[in-house]
């Protein structure tokens, strides 16, 4: 059996395979930031509760309506699209003239608003939910043991990364997005509805977030605190990949699971912290991240 | 002496006498220790313009500092204190160093990323108990004289403490190098075009926030007794916003009432929802007093969305408009 | 400004509503008052929470509400697993409101600073919730009762009876703090002692959401049994990737901390076949059963261990001041030290001089669900331990109260 620094070379195989699992998590829940963060100007704190949000409204739509969960799989993102849409509206719309800090603000208390909510009705210790049948079980990869619903994460997630990107970059729609955010009085006198443009990107942004709920929700315990830590993983990870940059958002995201899964190999003590030491290098290095332009 | 002094003896004259008016001696210091960092924070926030998302590391590193010099090394109470401030103090410039270069939205993200690395640490480091916290650390005798164990002696050690940190702000905020910071914050390219080494004041400016709310940090060490990882949360870094963002932005007595109004919230929102609940015979509210996390979150997006100037910030414009009329 | 105004209005509100109590004057002293901090909204509170204040209500209600004449209060509050908001409630209600005697829900590091300020204000501290052993080891006192459980027993009894009922090779998956290696340690030195051997450990960091990898590394370990040093979200995520991952018909489950909530929450799918230990099992007796009951009628579930236990152990302090006609601190500490316990919860329970209250605990396996008859029955008890055994033994206790 081959090794590399110890550890057979099938053993690692499996954990790259794994932390690419994680970085598609990673990807899209960054990609939602990178997009609303792209054309508002807004760090959505609330992604993370947000991405909470789609987990429990798959669980619901189970428990209460007895919907399964590709139904959710279209539903859950389309409400919490609509639930960062009226957010969008009511709260965030009236900021824009502000400094952008007061979005961060309002964003973070929103989070702890929501997960309180949340907690004070279903308690801490999280809900129960299956893959569906046609993902359940496994295949034997010769090097590990996958689980199928892991494949369709992963499968899942770079599809709708793939698909965003190329909406933004190569679309008529995109361009005119893009455009809104180097200028949007211009935008508008060119007719376009801008500010209707705004909302719904901010709703498209909060539905990648409950989409990557939907799909964890087999995965992981459906907990109101499932959002908490994770998004500030996700916050580092923006930043490495530099905010406003869609492709870098996506690399980062994918490329950071694969770094914590090695070092869940090599050094699992420091597997939660390797993002912010990644963070802090590139930082030294390239003010603006990887793949950022300074503004 | 100007009113101003005046009104500053007066209120030191009011705070030395409260323990002797029936208030519990533990809360106001808790206040206090809080009040000192959140106009720590105000310093960086209100007057620099920059939002740390990370500060609670400054209020950590600097409580199991000070914890451990005291339980472990034995230092006299006056020690401990300088010794968490220049551990947060120095922490202040390593992550300085690193966030300086971004400004807004970038430096607030990298502070926050920052700061949960410093949490790990913690979580991880034999040396803070982890999940148990530095616990039973001896308050010592100040200056070799007072022994710190009455809760009345520390009482007013902490006053003395937080006077001398407000005063440092006030000085701070009213010096040419105040006055900088204040133009940074109003128009940072034309601060660069009039020659000043923008960077260096904002450095200089983090690390001197950071360094108070350190002290503010070890001091609550000493109330306390105990340093735990709560102290170094994002949560905390959170809840210090909030303090300086209900009390308003950018005014000396702001972060002290928003503070106040804190931490009373966190040690009697249980009693205010039954109460409320009793008043209005709706059940919910005893369910929203059981939830700290729901009222700070719905303040929060009430204070952004139509009260940002905070409370003594309302009240400062309310006596200008009065005064124009 | 109609928003301002409102808000104005109701923070003055706030502070009218509230500002009596920060001028509290001292309650005369004809009362017995227990007050109980734990977490009410946070990561613990489905285990104890504001279902155990309903437990401790109870006892007072059934000991009638009164002893002597003296009516017997309870004060409650929420800790939010903040150390110093409990050591400074603590602080408050000792200083202010003459409590006579403080009751302790989860969380070690809120019950470690609470027992320091019962022990400096000389009062009653029954740590009910809390598992961490430095409560009667290295910062004991004599003021302070562990009551329900704690980290030694729970990791020495699933080490020794696992082991004993075939499970002899063992893979820890460890939260990489103080108390998962404190728990590893402990059931590993057993396991060794017991015969079995340990093949290995990876730790992971608190709070990972995801263990696949850590999974994987179990799995090529070829152990049989796979121990869980860890508790809370980390166990349940551990458990739910487990069964994902395959690791699970393979290798059986040791839960080296888990709760009847945690397996309510992951369902008897995921679960079925875990060890775990436990120290109160609603189903373990008729007179468990009865009070369980009686509880549910009133909360809308099943107990758990802590709550059990909260009751437990309010009614043998209102015991304590029954037999001896006072609630004077030393006084009682003396009674519940020489007298044992013997309801629902534990028979033949006794409180030591390093303030452990020795009871047996039990070896449970998770039922599975074709074996399960209805929510809540979800255990089997594979196998009684009796305290001495489990608990630490006073010769190896660091507790300076011990006469070695």
């Amino acid at each position: 059996m081959t090794t590399v620094f110890g550890i057979p070379i099938q053993a690692l195989l499996g954990q790259l395979l794994l932390g690419l699992v994680n970085g598609s998590f990673y990807a899209v829940l960054s990609l939602g930031l990178a997009v609303i963060f792209g054309l508002l100007n807004v760090i959505n704190f609330a992604h993370g509760a947000l991405y909470m949000l789609g987990a429990f409204a798959a669980w619901m739509g189970y428990a209460y309506l007895g919907l399964n969960y590709w139904a959710m799989l279209l539903l859950a993102p389309l409400a919490v699209g609509a639930a960062g849409i009226v957010i969008e509206r009511l709260l965030l719309r009236h900021l824009y003239r502000l400094d952008h800090l007061y979005g961060l603000l309002l964003t973070f208390g929103l989070t702890l608003l929501i997960e309180g909510l949340m907690r004070s009705f279903y308690g801490v210790s999280g809900q129960p939910y299956s893959a569906p049948e046609a993902l359940r079980g496994a295949t034997n990869l010769g090097f590990m043991v996958l689980p199928n619903y892991r494949a369709w994460v992963v499968a899942a997630s770079v599809t709708v990364c793939l698909a965003t990107w190329f909406v933004i970059e190569r679309t008529r729609l995109g361009a005119l997005l893009r455009a809104a955010t180097e200028n949007a009085r211009l935008v508008e006198s060119f007719g376009v509805n801008v500010p209707l443009m705004v909302t719904l990107t901010y709703g498209f942004g909060v539905a990648l977030a409950g989409f990557a709920g939907v799909l964890a929700a087999p995965v992981l315990q459906i907990s109101p605190l499932m959002g908490s830590n994770l998004i500030i993983v996700v916050f580092a990870v923006v930043v490495i990949g530099g905010m406003g940059s869609i492709l870098g958002a996506i690399l980062t995201g994918l490329g950071l699971g694969v770094v914590e899964g090695l070092t869940k190999v090599f050094w699992p003590e420091a597997s939660s912290t390797v993002v912010f030491i990644v963070m802090a290098i590139v930082l030294l290095l390239r003010p603006a991240g990887l793949f950022g332009r300074e503004k | 002496m100007n009113r101003q002094a005046l009104l500053c003896i007066a209120l030191a004259a009011a705070v030395a006498v409260l323990p002797y008016v029936g208030v519990y001696p533990i809360f106001a210091m808790k206040v206090m220790c809080y009040a000192l960092f959140a106009c720590a924070f105000n310093l960086l926030l209100g007057y620099t313009g920059l939002l740390s998302f990370g500060h609670a590391a400054f209020l950590g590193s600097a409580a199991y500092a000070a914890g451990h010099a005291l339980k472990v090394w034995g230092l006299p109470p006056e020690l401990g204190l300088v010794f968490g401030a220049a551990c947060a103090t120095l922490l202040g410039l390593a992550f300085g160093l690193l966030a300086i270069r971004r400004s807004g939205i970038y430096f607030a993200m990298i502070t926050l990323a920052l700061a949960q690395m410093v949490y790990f640490f913690f979580l991880q480091a034999p040396f803070t108990g982890g999940e148990d916290g530095l616990q039973q650390v001896p308050r010592g005798m100040l200056f070799g004289l007072v022994d710190l164990r009455s809760d009345l002696a520390l009482y007013y050690l902490v006053m003395a403490v937080f006077a001398a940190g407000c005063f440092l702000v006030w000085r701070i905020v009213h010096s040419p190098f105040g006055q900088v910071l204040k133009a940074i914050r109003e128009n940072e390219p034309r601060a660069v075009s009039l020659g000043y080494d923008v960077d260096a004041y904002k450095l200089l400016a983090f690390v001197l926030s950071a360094g108070l709310a350190g002290l503010a940090g070890a001091t609550k060490t000493l109330v306390f007794v105990s340093a735990t990882l709560s102290d170094a949360t994002w949560q905390m870094s959170g809840l210090v916003i909030l303090m300086t963002l209900i009390g308003g932005l950018g005014t000396l007595t702001g972060p002290v009432v928003g503070a106040f109004i804190v931490v009373l919230l966190e040690n009697k929102v249980g009693d205010f929802g039954m109460a409320a609940a009793r008043l209005t015979g709706l059940d919910w509210f005893q369910r929203l007093g059981e939830s700290v996390t729901i009222v700070t979150g719905l303040i929060f997006v009430v204070c952004v969305m139509a009260f940002r100037r905070g409370i003594v910030g309302e009240l400062l414009a309310w006596r200008g408009r009065r005064r124009a009329a | 400004m109609t928003l301002r105004s409102l808000c104005a209005a109701a923070t003055a509100a706030g502070l009218a509503a509230t500002a009596p109590a920060l001028h509290a004057q001292g309650i005369s002293d004809d009362v017995i008052r227990i007050g109980f901090i734990t977490d009410m909204s946070s990561v613990y509170s489905d285990l104890d929470g504001p279902a155990g204040v309903q437990a401790i209500r109870m006892a007072i209600a059934d000991a009638g509400g009164e002893i002597a004449g003296k009516k017997i209060e309870l004060l409650f509050a929420d800790h939010q697993n903040k150390a110093d908001i409990a050591s400074a409630r603590a602080r408050e209600w000792f200083d202010q409101q003459r409590l006579d005697m403080l009751v302790g829900g989860t969380n070690s590091g809120t019950s470690l600073a609470m027992a320091a300020v019962a022990a400096e204000k000389k009062r009653p501290f029954i740590a009910i919730g809390a598992g961490a052993s430095d409560l009667t080891n290295a910062q004991c006192s004599p003021y302070t009762v562990h009551y329900a459980y704690d980290t030694v027993a729970l990791a020495r009894g699933t080490g020794s009876a696992v082991v004993k009922d075939g499970g002899k090779s063992w893979f820890f998956l460890t939260a990489d703090y103080a108390f998962g290696h404190a728990l590893e340690r402990d059931t590993a030195n057993v396991v060794k002692q017991a015969g079995g051997e340990v093949k290995g450990q990876v730790r992971a960091p608190l709070g990972a959401s995801d263990f696949s990898s850590f999974l994987l590394q179990a799995q090529s370990s070829g152990a049989q049994i796979l121990g869980l040093a860890n508790a809370g979200g980390d166990t349940i995520n551990s458990v739910k990737a487990a069964n994902e991952f395959g690791v699970t018909p393979a290798m059986k489950i040791a839960g080296l901390l888990v709760f009847i909530n945690d397996v309510h929450s992951l369902g008897l799918q995921a679960t079925q076949g875990m060890y775990l230990t436990d120290g109160w099992y609603w189903d373990q007796s008729d007179a468990a059963r009865a009070w369980a009951a009686k509880f549910e009628t009133a909360v809308g579930r099943k107990p758990s261990m802590v709550q059990a236990a909260d009751y437990s152990a309010a009614a043998f302090y209102l015991n304590a001041v029954k037999a001896t006609g006072t609630d004077d601190a030393d006084t009682v500490m003396k009674w519940m030290k020489s007298n044992r316990i013997d309801d629902f919860f534990t028979s033949g329970g006794y409180v030591r001089e390093d303030g452990r209250m020795v009871h047996d605990m039990y070896l449970m396996q998770v039922k599975t669900p074709a074996e399960s008859k209805g929510p809540w029955d979800y255990y089997k008890v594979v196998a009684t331990l009796p305290g001495e055994e489990v608990y630490t033994k006073l010769s190896e206790s660091t507790c300076k109260l011990v006469k070695k």
